[in-house]
């Protein structure tokens, strides 16, 4: 697999057409990261420009960052973002007060500046600079393998400083996240007791619904020993809307019978 | 095809990014934006390792994704504590710091 990438991403032709592409493709995605309304519209953008990059690492002869990138952010921190987006609420808008005027307008022209310098730069260096190839540096044995020797070899303190880093902002996001019970929690029987010194019908579990020969669905009222509706038979949010029609359904019918 | 074009397309969506950083006001945006400009910068250091022929460059871009990785989760947790306790993720709502 990672061989026909390799191919594939050696051939100048096809790595130009999927640059050129994929390119604007990343391009409009970006911006329409940057002026999406809604959050989560930013948040879809943002996964296509990622899987566009992950796509360039393949012609790039870097399949395993591209695994990883569709694993890791595509996967797994956009997901978090969306699910931290759902938690807040989607409808949180942005919103349009600028607080420092003229902020917006001196931003992109900032924004505008620093791509000129940018650009003009890489332009003056890049003429003259040879490009090698990564066939040199990985040799008979593949990228992947290549990058663990490295990895494992000259990097391994990073390596292991990355697992320290990781265990830490996972016990960091669970101290952030953590919230401290203000109340002491209720026992049972504390509820209990509360229940009874209330008094009243409520002691008993509520009465079930009503089971008559054409329903016995959770809609349908139970009848008291007197003959009338019990109402707490039916949930209550069903009652709002529906209990009204239905007992006196039943109400009809019991006088018909009668 | 000259990996210089990827350096180019690098510095348009790391800039993308930057002006996002400075325009938009929602944490969660602003903080998509920052992810943007790390992955910018991932696919210049990819370039970078194909450039000099050794794979350094892909070894630092997988370090950078890992620790984008704890950033995120982090700054998402920071995010959603700042929330429950303003009911907001504006970033120029959370001001107590200021002067």
């Amino acid at each position: 697999m990672s061989a026909m990438l390799l191919a594939a991403g050696s051939a100048p032709t096809h790595e130009a057409v999927v640059f050129w592409i994929l390119a604007p493709i990343a391009v409009i995605g970006a911006l329409g990261l940057v002026f999406a309304r809604s959050a989560v519209h930013a948040a879809v953008l943002l996964a296509l420009v990622m899987l566009s990059l992950a796509a360039f690492y393949t012609a790039e002869a870097a399949p395993f960052l591209a695994v990883v990138q569709v694993v890791v952010y595509t996967g797994a921190v956009l997901m978090l973002f969306l699910f931290v987006l759902m938690l807040v609420g989607v409808d949180s808008a942005d919103s349009l007060v600028e607080t420092l005027r003229g902020q917006r307008v001196a931003g992109a022209f900032i924004a505008l500046g620093f791509a000129v310098l940018l650009i003009v730069a890489l332009a003056g260096t890049l003429g003259s600079f040879h490009s090698h190839g990564l066939a040199g540096a990985q040799g008979e044995k593949g990228n992947v393998v290549a990058i663990a020797e490295l990895l494992f070899s000259r990097y391994v303190f990073a390596f292991e400083a990355t697992s320290a880093l990781l265990i830490t902002a996972g016990l960091g996001a669970m101290v952030l996240a953590h919230r401290e019970r203000t109340a002491p929690r209720r026992t049972q029987r504390e509820r209990m007791l509360e229940r009874v010194q209330r008094g009243g019908a409520a002691l008993a579990p509520l009465p079930g619904p009503g089971v008559y020969a054409d329903h016995d669905a959770v809609d349908t009222p139970a009848l008291l020993p007197d003959g009338s509706v019990a109402l707490t038979s039916v949930p209550e949010y069903l009652q709002i809307a529906r209990v009204d029609t239905r007992a006196d359904a039943v109400d009809r019918e019991l006088e018909a019978g009668a | 095809m000259s990996p210089d074009y990827y350096l180019y397309l690098s510095a348009v969506l790391f800039t993308i990014g930057a002006l996002g950083v400075l325009i938009r006001r929602n944490a969660i945006v602003v903080f998509m934006c920052v992810e943007l400009m790390l992955n910018a910068v991932n696919l210049s250091l990819v370039t970078f390792s194909r450039m000099n022929g050794n794979l350094d460059g892909q070894i630092i871009a997988f370090f950078v994704m890992v620790v984008a990785a704890a950033e995120v989760v982090i700054g998402l947790a920071i995010i959603m504590s700042i929330f429950r306790s303003r009911r907001s993720t504006s970033v120029d709502d959370a001001n107590l710091l200021k002067y």
